[in-house]
């Protein structure tokens, strides 16, 4: 859009051919400058398209920004914009919007705004930016009632995509949208909603697209068949780093339907990640089979990498070595020598954590379809920004001709920040110089992932004559998130592995926590809730076994530690502050509700464990029983607090989504490494959980709060596996302090 | 009599190696259909890249996880797992054909009423499995739905459970 655009034509931009109408959200540009400096009026009207379509027949059409992975963002985002415009929920028609990278006036920008899904911060974000995009297009339609019904605008009000006039006569808003958008938008933010005013946030939302769901028609990135793509498979290097030292494609080649057969090499190792995560051989064929079939009949010799002799058993005596160092210091308070020496009992357990694989249901895929100044994605993604910088880098090609169309995507679960599986796409399609669709397999997939980090977890608490922890100490030593990532590189080691002020940091007036890097091969990535899943396995544990250890109640002695509800620092997501009150408060419910101080006599057992993560508090109970070395959970609850709910349909399923990932990550699942090769790749040896290891029903409380929304994704897993540990710990007194827990059960029972 | 692989309408080309046993006939969603491709296509490929049929997943390929049950003859079957070579004469139902174009099944019905989708991609298998547990058992116990083997990666099994009864209740309904 030119800068010298007039107003005039600014509003019939906004006037669609089929006669639709788009409500000017879209700022007038070449308007009159605003009163407000920009920064002030909110994404919404500086960055933002358009979001909003009101149709002929009054029915609004609502645009989803987000990447939906399952978490519900194409449900709730929608909501916030619905809100604030009054929109009649029940007629709102979603529609997944593209990414939306292009070059405005004053540069490169996203004109949707943030489109990512990681962090648990697409409500947040959503909270700051949508509701001013609904609440600009409800000023627009009050505002062109106000000049039909010559009234002021304060005796006009809004209903269900209705303007209401004082007599109590309705107008539907398509009967305004002509007007509302010869009108030049604010020059400054609308005033929001209060919340009593709210008619959709808050309220249970059906998934807007269920019925899509399960009729088959929801389109996956992977059921793209855009211009003919033929259909690539790859084996990669199974070695950590390794390389192709020959192949033998004479038997693939007969296969029928494939088109070509060819290598591609790995990544220069260390070099900053934007391209395929390891060398292989590619099958370029007319369709899936073809490609796998032809795949499963190459004859590849490897060469094995500088990781050969990688193994999970090499990193657990690296941790050993690693913990008798100095260590990144990441926060030490107090003065931890006197306090040892003048402690009266000193308590040490030591924890280990796995890699772990994403094993999202749909495998990574991509489509990509290159042409000499333009270029087109199809696939299930989380960070599109990335692909498309990916893109722009193996191609040359100006982002802002890269076309990236987002889909519903089978899971994410932090996998699909990375898109070395586009990369990979795009390397094949430049050499097949067709479209091509990347299909990878669950093989390729549990062998091929960026791992949640592997690491050792040493505490120690130093008591005083009354059993008071006067001393914590909290030494880690892990694989740094970090892999081949230009932007992590910068930071520090612990990032996204360990965090600083984790309970109980600054409750605890001496404390050491420190971070040991092990050097690896393996690749890592975002694991759902990333630190948090690793690191309250140890501090949720070890707080049970103080308890146990000097005969106090574990949530007495968690709450005395949490003492007076305040706000205390936080550095890292979620903060700058932990509030010890609604800490406490998850933990109590929690107790409450599963009848914590009542006695088990008949051989079960009851675990309970709390956590903040990004700015959500969450408690676990479960209670469960041994028999042999079965395990049989009998209740689960889940009490969570994530700031004021949107859809409170959508946190429910995220509580119970993160409860039955978190047991069946917790109980079976571990990535090994031997050999310099991943031993896992199958869900026969990575044994996601099935429907008769799980509790009935997951009990989900979630606290009513009046604080900022903090999203709901990633809270759910983190306390599942302490509290399960603690559980089994209260049926059969084995302590389990090695994940996953039922081998390591199994060993020790 | 419909063979998308052949989109000319010419019959098969006889010297074409993979159709060495001749065209396969067979019948989805009560369309008949001629498969004169490699015999040893598993019918998931069949169904997703031939006919476009894409509401059946790929999760694994190897019959461990049911993203692509389909229902054999009126019994779920993992389609994975199938070569066409098996299927000729028999008669398919997908996820696409459980219900008549605009109507749902009572299970489809049970999974909207219970919100059971997450990211969704493993619910068309849930549902076809649920569908062939109905046949079997109107009144399903708990084990009995915990007898279902599909994944899911989401955690959506409380939900599961309770639209299976929900879907039961709807079925025993209509039949009253
Ligand atoms: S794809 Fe058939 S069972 Fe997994
Ligand atoms: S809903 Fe995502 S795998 Fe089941």
């Amino acid at each position: 859009m030119s800068a010298k655009l007039s107003r005039r034509q600014f509003v019939s931009v906004m006037l669609t051919a089929s006669g639709a109408l788009v409500v000017g959200l879209r700022p007038a540009l070449a308007g009159p400058p605003p009163k407000v400096p920009m920064d002030m009026l909110g994404e919404a009207l500086t960055s933002l398209g358009a979001f909003v379509r009101i149709e002929r027949n009054n029915r609004i059409v609502v645009g989803a920004r987000g990447c939906e992975i399952g978490q519900g963002v194409m449900t709730s985002l929608p909501m916030l914009i619905a809100e604030e415009l009054d929109a009649d929920w029940n007629r709102v028609r979603v529609e997944q919007l593209p990414y939306g990278y292009e070059i405005g006036v004053d540069g490169p920008r996203n004109r949707y705004g943030e489109q990512g899904a990681g962090g648990s911060t697409s409500i947040p974000n959503g909270w700051k930016d949508l509701r001013q995009v609904g609440a600009v297009a409800r000023w627009l339609l009050i505002e062109a009632a106000a000049q039909q019904w010559q009234l002021p605008r304060e005796r006009i009000t809004t209903e269900a995509s209705h303007v209401i006039h004082p007599d109590g006569s309705r107008m539907p808003y398509a009967e305004l949208v002509e007007r509302a958008a010869a009108i030049l938008p604010p020059a400054e933010a609308v005033p929001l909603k209060k919340p009593e005013e709210f008619r959709i946030i808050g309220k249970p939302a059906k998934t807007v697209d269920a019925r899509a769901i399960v009729t088959g028609k929801a389109q996956y990135g992977i059921d793209a068949y855009v211009g003919g793509a033929l259909v690539a498979a790859i084996v990669r290097c199974p070695h950590l780093d390794g390389s192709l030292a020959s192949f033998d494609d004479a038997q693939a080649r007969k296969v029928d339907g494939v088109v070509d057969v060819f290598a591609i090499e790995g990544p220069v190792p260390g070099s900053a990640f934007n391209t395929n995560l390891a060398a292989g051989v590619v099958v370029v064929a007319a369709n899936t089979w073809a490609a796998l079939k032809a795949r499963s009949k190459l004859k590849i010799e490897w060469k094995p990498g500088p990781w050969a002799e990688e193994s999970t058993a090499r990193l657990a005596a690296a941790a050993e070595e690693a913990l008798k160092g100095e260590g990144l210091s990441l926060r030490a308070d107090g003065d931890m020598a006197k306090t040892r020496k003048a402690a009266r009992r000193t308590l040490n357990a030591k924890y280990t954590v796995p890699f772990l694989a994403h094993a999202t249901m749909e495998p990574p895929h991509a489509l990509i379809k290159l042409e000499p100044d333009r270029a087109l994605l199809v696939a299930s993604l989380q960070d599109p920004d990335d692909a498309s910088t990916t893109i722009a880098d193996l191609t040359g090609l100006a982002r802002e001709n890269i076309e990236i169309r987002m889909t519903r995507a089978g899971g994410g679960f932090g996998r699909r920040l990375k898109n070395d599986y586009v990369a990979e796409a795009v390397m094949v399609a430049k050499k097949v110089g067709k479209p091509v669709k990347l299909m990878w397999s669950r093989d390729d997939d549990l062998r091929h992932d960026f791992y949640r980090p592997f690491g050792v977890h040493r505490l120690e608490a130093n008591l005083d004559r009354k059993n008071q922890v006067i001393g914590f100490t909290h030494l880690c030593a892990a694989t740094p998130v970090a892999y081949r990532n230009a932007s992590l590189r910068e930071r520090p080691a612990n990032t996204s592995v360990l965090d600083a002020d984790a309970f109980p940091a600054g409750l605890v007036a001496n404390f050491d926590k420190r971070f040991f890097t092990l050097e690896s091969g393996m690749p890592r990535g975002w694991w759902r809730a990333p630190s948090h899943t690793f690191q309250a396995f140890a501090t949720e544990s070890f707080i049970d076994e103080i308890a146990i250890e000097t005969k106090q109640d574990a949530v007495a002695l968690r709450l005395a530690l949490l003492g007076e509800p305040r706000e205390i620092d936080y550095r890292g997501h979620g903060g700058p502050k932990f509030d010890t009150g609604r800490l406490a408060e998850v933990l109590r419910r929690c107790a409450d509700a599963i009848d914590w101080k009542r006695r088990r006599t008949d051989g079960r057992g009851v675990g309970i464990a709390c956590h903040f993560t990004f700015g959500g508090y969450t408690a676990h109970a479960f209670e469960v029983s041994v028999d042999g070395s079965d395990l049989k959970i009998h209740r689960a609850v889940c009490v969570t607090d994530v700031g004021r709910v949107v859809n409170p349909l959508g946190v429910e399923a995220m509580m119970i989504g993160g409860t039955i990932d978190g047991i069946s990550t917790a109980l079976n699942l571990a990535i090994t490494v031997k050999d310099g090769q991943v031993q896992q790749s199958s869900f026969a040896d990575y044994p996601i959980g099935r429907m008769a290891q799980m509790p009935n029903d997951v009990e989900v409380i979630v606290v009513p709060s009046e604080r900022e929304p903090a999203g709901a994704g990633e809270m759910g897993v983190p306390t599942v596996a302490p509290a399960l540990a603690n559980a089994i710990y209260a049926a059969t007194t084995v302590r389990v302090r090695e994940l996953p827990i039922l081998p390591e059960l199994r060993r020790k029972l | 009599m419909r063979d998308p692989q052949n989109k000319a309408g010419k019959e098969p080309a006889p010297a074409a190696p993979a159709a060495a046993t001749g065209p396969i006939e067979l019948t989805i969603n009560g369309e008949k259909f001629r498969h004169t491709g490699d015999p040893e296509m598993p019918l998931l490929w069949y169904l997703r890249d031939v006919l476009r049929l894409t509401g059946t997943k790929y999760g694994c390929g190897v019959g461990q996880c049911g993203a692509c049950t389909v229902h054999l003859d009126g019994k779920a079957t993992r389609a994975c797992l199938i070569p066409m070579a098996a299927l000729a004469n028999q008669s398919i139902t997908t996820i696409e054909g459980i219900a008549g174009p605009d109507d749902l099944h009572a299970v489809q019905q049970a999974w909207i009423e219970h919100d059971v989708p997450q990211c969704g991609y493993c619910q068309a298998g849930q549902i076809m499995a649920a569908v062939d547990l109905l046949k079997r058992k109107a009144q399903p116990s708990d084990a009995d739905i915990a007898s279902l083997t599909n994944l899911c990666r989401c955690g959506t099994y409380p939900r599961i459970r309770k639209a299976v009864k929900r879907a039961a209740e709807l079925i025993a309904g209509a039949k009253s």
